[in-house]
């Protein structure tokens, strides 16, 4: 197990996991930070004053009722649906790779690559609006010419390592891969 | 390299005994199927396994040993070692357990005697020499009836197909081994998902049965309904022309297609054309369900005689808002009144006709609202031919302004060219300047001018018919659109991906093997029935070209063959 620090391309820090199951099985989780309560009170305090100010022109209550549940609302979706907290790369040698994302409220979906099927890990460079940035990914080979890449999987999506944090999962993952092979 | 073991769950707790699987071709790994318990012949074991191996077509072998020793059994050891000389195998495995502990303890034996060590699953990390031992623990019974996507088809295999999927075919196809439960008095005893007993429901059992008969009662009547629509006064080409613009036609045409599909005696083959008779089964049935919830519901309290009433007003409520339509433009009085009075005409006509037919109407659409009982496509079908029938003036009139705008829009452009001194020149598909005689000239400018100042007029009429004619329209395409729907949804497998997630896999393995269904959108994207309909060849931009220049715009066609 090792814990360094690391920040993702906003500069938020974020922390990785590097776990070793076997010589030929490793499992690499990076946590992206959590909900920040002041972030949350302050938009829940804009959308209440805001709709208060409706109110009290409009007199209509309605508008208070609806500013609650659409914050409620909102709020739960965020955390099903947006906020991740970590996401995992578990690396088995000639199995496979299995990919998985844990969202805030406890959702997990994970992806499973089979060996024959992954060419390559690969760290490649990306313009992300007005920045370029690092990001680690899967070349997918075409199932009808092996040469070539049909489809590229970018891994750690949402927390967005930088290029120390992704040099480090990458070196351990080609010990791996060339093993494998 | 690593050795990969497929180890089912069932037979965590199982006694002592062999492992019988397959190894899998070219990939250095062995699915585990069942484990046979002492005591055993070894010649009765060889003999059960051929006899799979013939059903099957899969060939299984003895793959090692298991041993999970109970108090008094250590002996055990030694025997098992003795085994691998019966079953002579390239290699052989031996799995042990004990009990209370978690972890497995593997060895590999190679056939010249090469004992290498193991490492271990998911919690125990054994120090390893040369080989790698990885096992997978995988529920059978799920693994047995799921489908691993993308479905391959039969004559597309891919030339060295994944590992996962052969697990998955091998699994599947080894049915028969799992007949045998515990309560079989034979001389072999096995553990595998089902031999606590076998699973059966007499409903399923019996629905299989009676469905035989049920078809070939089905196929006949279709056969009956197919010979009477081959007379041949259905072959006449108005006939023919009428039937391919009435949805009601269409939609029985299609309807009896899929009849042809779910009711033929053959069994489905292979998965995709199963789910496709499910899937047209099941969403016919649901049909039927809203067309009869929706005659229950249009039958009480005298709906259809209020409907019938209100027909009749909203076409004179129609013609007075027509005429008095201005919206400020300062219209040309004389053609204002011609073509006012044409349009009025038309327009008086109609009304009468509906007046007309006033008593029946009521009558005709109670008989017709029965026709629901088809299903609720019927029903929508129905409705949008009502409506086309009930909107045929509008269609009419839509003609009569496009076309007038039409002719005065080239008009006016052609005399354009000539008020500056050009020509269109044919041959070579572009403006040539050109010299005019005066009086040319002259006439040429003056019908210049009269239709200039005709234009907003005509644009006005033009305006009008033609929003009308895109709501009938709108409406109409709003009607396909969910009978489409309807038609095409995929209810089986939706309803199977919620209920029973594990039988459309995505992509599974979590060490611990758990079955990944497979997403939802992409359960629609597989599953969806071929559609008939086909979307607009225009794009907006030349949609809005052609409304501006005045070409007549058609209604979505459909089409004959099917499209995806």
């Amino acid at each position: 197990m090792a814990e360094e620090e690391f920040t993702d391309i906003n500069g938020n820090s974020i922390s990785l996991e590097c776990h070793t199951h076997s010589s030929f099985c490793k499992e690499f989780t990076v946590t992206s930070p959590k909900l920040s309560l002041r972030r949350v009170m302050v938009i829940t305090c804009c959308v209440w004053l805001f709709a208060y100010a409706v109110f009290f022109f409009t007199a209509n209550t309605a508008v208070l009722s609806s500013a609650i549940i659409l914050t409620l609302v909102g709020m739960m979706v965020h955390i099903h649906f947006v906020k991740v907290d970590h996401e995992t790369l578990l690396v088995i040698g000639s199995l496979g790779v299995q990919l998985s994302s844990s969202y805030a409220s406890g959702r997990e979906s994970t992806t499973f690559i089979e060996m024959s099927k992954l060419k390559d890990i690969v760290i490649n460079e990306a313009i992300y609006m007005q920045s370029i940035i690092y990001y680690l990914c899967i070349l997918i080979k075409d199932p009808v010419d092996s040469e070539k890449v049909s489809s590229v999987v970018p891994l750690f999506q949402s927390s967005k390592p930088r290029l120390n944090c992704l040099v480090e999962v990458y070196r351990s993952c080609q010990e791996i891969l060339t093993e494998s092979r | 390299m690593v050795l990969k073991i497929f180890f089912p769950q069932c037979c965590n707790t199982a006694d002592s005994g062999l492992l019988v699987g397959r190894w899998i071709p070219g990939q250095n790994s062995a699915v585990v199927l069942a484990v046979v318990h002492y005591p055993f012949i070894p010649g009765q074991v060889k003999k059960y396994l051929i006899e799979i191996q013939s059903q099957t077509q899969v060939d299984l072998t003895v793959l090692g040993s298991w041993s999970m020793p109970k108090e008094g059994q250590e002996e055990m050891d030694s025997f098992l070692k003795d085994l691998s000389t019966i079953f002579p195998q390239r290699c052989w495995l031996q799995l042990s357990r004990e009990i209370g502990k978690r972890g497995f303890a593997c060895k590999v034996v190679q056939n010249k005697e090469k004992p290498l060590r193991c490492t271990e699953q998911k919690n125990g990390i054994d120090s390893s020499d040369e080989d790698k031992i990885v096992l997978v623990h995988y529920d059978q019974r799920k693994v047995m009836l799921s489908q691993l996507h993308p479905v391959q088809e039969v004559n597309q295999a891919e030339p060295e197909p994944s590992e996962l999927r052969l697990v998955f075919q091998t699994v599947a196809q080894t049915q028969p081994l799992f007949f045998l439960d515990k309560y079989d008095d034979g001389p072999l005893k096995l553990t595998h998902w089902q031999s606590e007993g076998r699973e059966g429901s007499i409903i399923a059992e019996l629905l299989k049965q009676a469905s035989g008969p049920v078809c070939t009662v089905l196929m006949w009547f279709l056969s009956l309904w197919l010979w009477f629509c081959s007379f041949r006064i259905f072959h006449v080409r108005p006939v023919v022309f009428i039937s391919s613009k009435l949805s009601t036609c269409v939609q029985s045409g299609y309807r009896a297609d899929h009849f042809k599909i779910v009711f033929s005696s053959k069994k489905a083959a292979i998965h995709m054309d199963f789910m496709r008779k499910a899937n047209i089964l099941v969403s016919f049935l649901v049909d039927i369900g809203l067309g009869l919830l929706l005659i229950s519901w249009l039958y009480r309290e005298n709906r259809i005689s209020k409907l019938a009433e209100t027909l009749v007003p909203v076409a004179d409520e129609l013609l007075e808002w027509l005429m008095g339509a201005p919206a400020g433009l300062k219209m040309n009085k004389a053609l204002d009144q011609v073509l006012g009075r044409f349009f009025l005409y038309h327009i008086h006509l109609w009304i009468s006709y509906i007046h007309l037919m006033s008593p029946f109407i009521e009558r005709i659409l109670w008989y017709v609202g029965l026709s629901a009982s088809l299903g609720l496509t019927f029903a929508l079908s129905v409705l949008s031919d009502i409506v086309a029938l009930l909107t045929f003036h509008i269609y009419c009139f839509y003609v009569y302004g496009a076309r007038l705008y039409c002719m005065k829009i080239y008009g006016l452009s052609s005399l354009w060219r000539l008020f500056r001194g050009k020509k269109w020149n044919v041959l070579r598909q572009r403006v040539d300047s050109c010299s005019y005689d005066l009086d040319q000239l002259f006439i040429g400018t003056l019908l210049f001018t009269i239709l200039l100042f005709l234009l907003p007029t005509t644009a006005l009429y033009y305006l009008v018919f033609t929003l009308l004619r895109l709501v009938v329209v709108l409406f109409q395409g709003v009607i396909h659109l969910s009978v489409d729907l309807i038609n095409s949804f995929p209810l089986f497998a939706m309803g199977l991906r919620i209920c029973r997630p594990y039988r459309l896999a995505g992509t599974a393995l979590h060490l611990m093997m758990e079955i990944n269904p497979l997403k939802c959108s992409s359960v629609l994207a597989c599953y969806r029935t071929p559609t008939f309909s086909c979307y607009p060849k225009d794009s907006w931009v030349a949609l809005c070209k052609k409304l501006f220049v005045g070409e007549l715009i058609y209604p979505w066609k459909q089409k004959t063959a099917k499209t995806d």
